[in-house]
C-alpha cells in the first residue's frame, strides 16, 4: 500500500509540463510517402559499416587473399609459355582459353563478383541479428511499410557491396591488372551489371533470411550456397574448358553473366554472350528477386 | 480516476483470439481502454498478456476477433494504428552500436516525423527521462534502467495518443522502476496519455492502473478498478480489541451498512465490512456508546495478491515457482511468434 503514496505523484518537476505539453499535443505534419524510412533504416547500416572500419579491413581481405595467392599462384600464362612455342602462339592459347592474355585480370574480375556475392550473403545475417535484437520488432510497430524494410536491407548491402567491389578493382590493378582496355563507359558498365547481380543477390539472402531466428541456419545457408555459385560459375576457370553438365549449371548461374560482362567491358575479351543478353538476364534476375522479395515481406514479416 | 468513465474507448476490442500452432495464447478476450486511464493486464508470464498487446500494435495478426485502436480497425487500418500509438517493447529494441540520439532520430525517421521537428522534441524527450547527458553515448555503455528509459522515450517520439508498456519494470532495480512509475503517472497527468502497460507485479498494477483485466491461460477473469476487484473478495478486515468481554455487542455491529460479518472471540472483533475506513468510525461510536472500552484497532485493506488468488484459483506466487513449464511455454510461444 505504501507504493501507492499520492506523495510519489508530486515529486513530478512541474516546469516540464508547461514548456512541453504545446509540442507533446500538437504532432507535426508527417510524411506518409510508402517509400519514408528507407534511407533511415539504410542509413543505420551502411554507418554501422562504415563506423567500423575493421569490418570493412576483413570483409576486404579475402578476395584480396584469393587475388594475391590464387591469381599469382595459379600461373596459366607460366603454364602455357612452358608448353613451349613463341610468345604469339602462347598469346592466342590464353585468349581462346580466357579470353585475355593475363590470367590474373581475369581472376580479378571474377574477385568483384565474388566479393559482392558475399556481401550479399551476409544482409541476411543482419535481418536474423535484427530480429534477434528485438530491433525489426521495433521497426514493423512503426508505420513504414514492410516492403521498405526489406528494400532498405538490401540497398544497405548493395551499397557495400558495389564500394568493396571498387575497392577490389583498385587493389587488383596495383597487383597488376591489365588495364589498357579500361574506359569511362567500361567501369561504369561494369558497376552497372555488378550493381544488378548485387541487387538480385542481396534480395534472395534477405528472402531467405525474413522467418530466420537463428544465425547458425543462416551461415548453413550461406555455404550452401555460395561455393556453388562461386565455383559453378567463371569466376575462377573458363567455362568452356568445363565438363558439359557443369556448363550448363554455369549457364544459368547469375554470377557468370556479371563476370562475362565484366571481362567484356574492362578487359575487351570476346564474351561468351553479347553484353545484352548478359545485362537482360542479369535485369530479369535482379527485378524478379527483388519484386518476390517485396511481396514476400508483406506476408512473413507479420504474422 | 471516476472521471475518465465517460470517456470513449479508446482501444475496443471484441472475442479477440490467437493461436500460435497448437497453443492457444489469446481465446476470445473482450474489453474496452477509456481515454486518458492507465489500463493495465495483469497476470502470470506466458498468461497472454505480449502476446494481445503485439495484436494490438500490429504486430500479429489475430486469429479471429477485432480490435479497434485510437478508431482504427488493426486489420484493415494497421498504418493509422502504427501512427497512433507508441509502444514500448518487453526487450530492448534500441540499436547498440549506435548513440542514444541516434536511435531516437531513427525512430523518428520511421515515423515520418521532419527533423525540424524531432530533434527539438527528441531533446526534450530526453529531458523527460533524464537522459540528456548520455544522449551522444553508444547504447551499448547504458545501464539496464537508462535502457528502459531510453525505450520510453523512443514510445514517445510520434505524439501517441495512446502507449503500450509491455513490462515496463521488468527486471529493473526498486529505485529505477519507481522512475520509471513516475514518468508514466506524468504522462497520464500532465499529458493525459492514455497508458495500456501488462505486468506480473501486483504491487505495480495496485499502484498504477485506474483499471486492471486479470488474465489466465489467455481469459479475461476479471475486470475492474484495483479497489473493486479487492472489495468483490469479502472487503477490509478490522479487528476491534475491546477491555470488557461482556456485553456482546456482534449483533448490533453485523446491523451497520457496510459490515458483512461479524465473529469475536475472547473480547476481540473480527470484522469484515466493505470500505474499511468509513465502517470503522460507525463500529468505534457503537462500541463506546455501550461503555465498551476500545483498547487495539486495525485495519487491513486486502491486496491484489488475495484478489488473485480469488479470480483464478491459484496464486501468482505459485504460479511463478513452476518455472520450467512457464519457460518451456515461453520458448514456444518466442518461437512461434516470430
Amino acid at each position: 500500500m505504501a507504493l501507492k503514496d499520492p506523495t510519489m505523484q508530486k515529486e513530478q518537476p512541474k516546469e516540464v509540463s508547461s514548456n512541453h505539453e504545446r509540442s507533446f499535443m500538437a504532432s507535426p505534419k508527417v510524411n506518409t510517402s510508402p517509400l519514408h524510412g528507407l534511407w533511415a533504416l539504410t542509413h543505420r547500416d551502411l554507418r554501422k559499416w562504415y563506423m567500423n572500419p575493421v569490418q570493412l579491413f576483413v570483409s576486404l581481405i579475402q578476395p584480396v587473399v584469393w587475388l594475391g595467392l590464387f591469381g599469382k599462384a595459379m600461373n596459366f600464362g607460366a603454364f602455357v609459355s612452358g608448353a613451349g612455342g613463341t610468345q604469339t602462339q602462347q598469346n592466342a592459347i590464353m585468349l581462346s582459353m580466357f579470353g585475355t592474355t593475363s590470367y590474373f585480370s581475369f581472376l580479378a574480375c571474377g574477385m568483384l563478383a565474388f566479393v559482392i556475392l558475399f556481401t550479399a550473403a551476409f544482409s541476411g545475417m543482419s535481418v536474423v541479428f535484427d530480429r534477434r535484437f528485438g530491433f525489426l520488432n521495433k521497426v514493423l510497430s512503426t508505420p513504414v511499410s514492410r516492403g521498405t524494410v526489406v528494400m532498405a536491407k538490401v540497398l544497405q548491402s548493395v551499397g557495400r557491396a558495389l564500394i568493396q567491389a571498387a575497392i577490389v578493382l583498385l587493389i587488383a590493378v596495383v597487383l597488376g591488372m591489365d588495364t589498357s582496355h579500361f574506359t569511362i563507359t567500361g567501369i561504369f558498365g561494369t558497376f552497372s551489371i555488378m550493381f544488378l547481380m548485387a541487387l538480385g543477390l542481396s534480395s534472395l539472402y534477405v528472402m531467405l533470411a525474413l522467418r530466420s531466428t537463428d544465425w547458425q541456419t543462416q551461415m548453413a545457408i550461406i555455404n550452401l550456397l555460395n561455393l556453388p555459385l562461386v565455383f559453378a560459375s567463371n569466376a575462377l576457370f573458363p567455362t568452356k574448358l568445363m565438363p558439359n553438365w557443369l556448363q550448363y549449371i554455369v549457364k544459368v548461374n547469375p554470377v557468370s553473366y556479371a563476370n562475362d560482362a565484366a571481362r567484356q567491358l574492362l578487359l575487351g575479351a570476346t564474351g561468351l554472350n553479347s553484353l545484352a543478353i548478359d545485362f537482360g538476364y542479369l535485369l530479369a534476375f535482379a527485378i524478379l528477386l527483388s519484386a518476390t522479395g517485396i511481396v514476400l515481406s508483406w506476408r512473413l514479416l507479420s504474422k | 480516476m471516476s472521471e475518465t468513465n465517460t470517456e470513449a474507448p479508446i482501444v475496443e476490442v471484441t472475442n479477440l483470439s490467437k493461436t500460435f500452432a497448437k497453443l492457444k495464447a489469446v481465446d476470445s478476450v473482450s474489453f474496452e481502454v477509456k481515454e486518458g486511464e492507465i489500463f493495465g493486464f495483469l497476470g502470470p508470464n506466458g498468461a497472454g498478456k505480449s502476446t494481445t498487446i503485439n495484436m494490438l500494435t500490429t504486430l500479429l495478426k489475430p486469429s479471429s476477433g477485432n480490435a479497434q485502436v485510437c478508431g482504427y480497425d488493426v486489420h484493415t487500418n494497421a498504418n493509422e494504428v502504427r501512427r497512433n500509438v507508441g509502444v514500448v517493447p518487453q526487450e530492448y529494441t534500441a540499436d547498440e552500436d549506435m548513440t542514444g540520439h541516434n536511435n531516437i532520430i531513427l525512430c523518428a525517421d520511421l515515423y515520418g516525423l521532419p527533423r525540424s521537428n524531432s530533434e527539438p522534441h527528441a531533446e526534450e524527450l530526453f529531458k523527460l527521462v533524464e537522459l540528456e547527458d548520455a544522449a551522444n553515448r553508444k547504447v551499448s555503455t547504458y545501464s539496464g534502467g537508462m535502457r528502459r528509459r531510453l525505450e520510453l522515450a523512443c514510445g514517445l517520439i510520434n505524439y501517441p495518443k495512446l502507449l503500450f508498456l509491455d513490462e515496463p519494470t521488468l527486471g529493473l532495480d526498486v529505485q529505477t522502476r519507481a522512475a520509471v512509475w513516475k514518468y508514466i503517472r506524468m504522462l497520464k497527468e500532465e499529458y493525459h496519455m492514455t497508458l495500456f502497460l501488462t505486468t506480473h507485479y501486483l504491487e505495480e498494477a495496485d499502484a498504477l492502473c485506474d483499471r486492471i483485466a486479470i488474465i489466465d491461460h489467455g481469459h479475461i477473469v476479471r475486470i475492474g478498478t484495483p479497489d473493486e476487484l479487492k472489495a468483490n473478495i469479502g472487503g477490509d478486515i478490522i479487528v476491534v480489541g475491546v477491555r470488557e468481554s461482556a456485553p456482546d455487542v456482534s449483533s448490533e455491529i453485523a446491523k451497520i451498512q457496510l459490515v458483512k460479518d461479524v465473529k469475536k472471540n475472547n473480547g476481540v472483533y473480527r470484522i469484515k465490512a466493505e470500505r474499511g475506513e468509513e465502517a470503522t468510525p460507525e463500529i468505534m461510536d457503537l462500541i463506546r456508546s455501550r461503555g465498551l472500552h476500545v483498547i487495539k484497532i486495525s485495519l487491513t485493506k486486502p491486496t491484489l495478491d488475495e484478489a488473485y488468488l480469488e479470480y483464478t484459483g491459484h496464486s501468482m506466487r505459485e504460479e511463478e515457482t513452476s518455472r520450467t513449464q512457464m519457460f518451456s511455454q515461453r520458448v514456444t510461444m518466442r518461437k512461434a511468434r516470430s
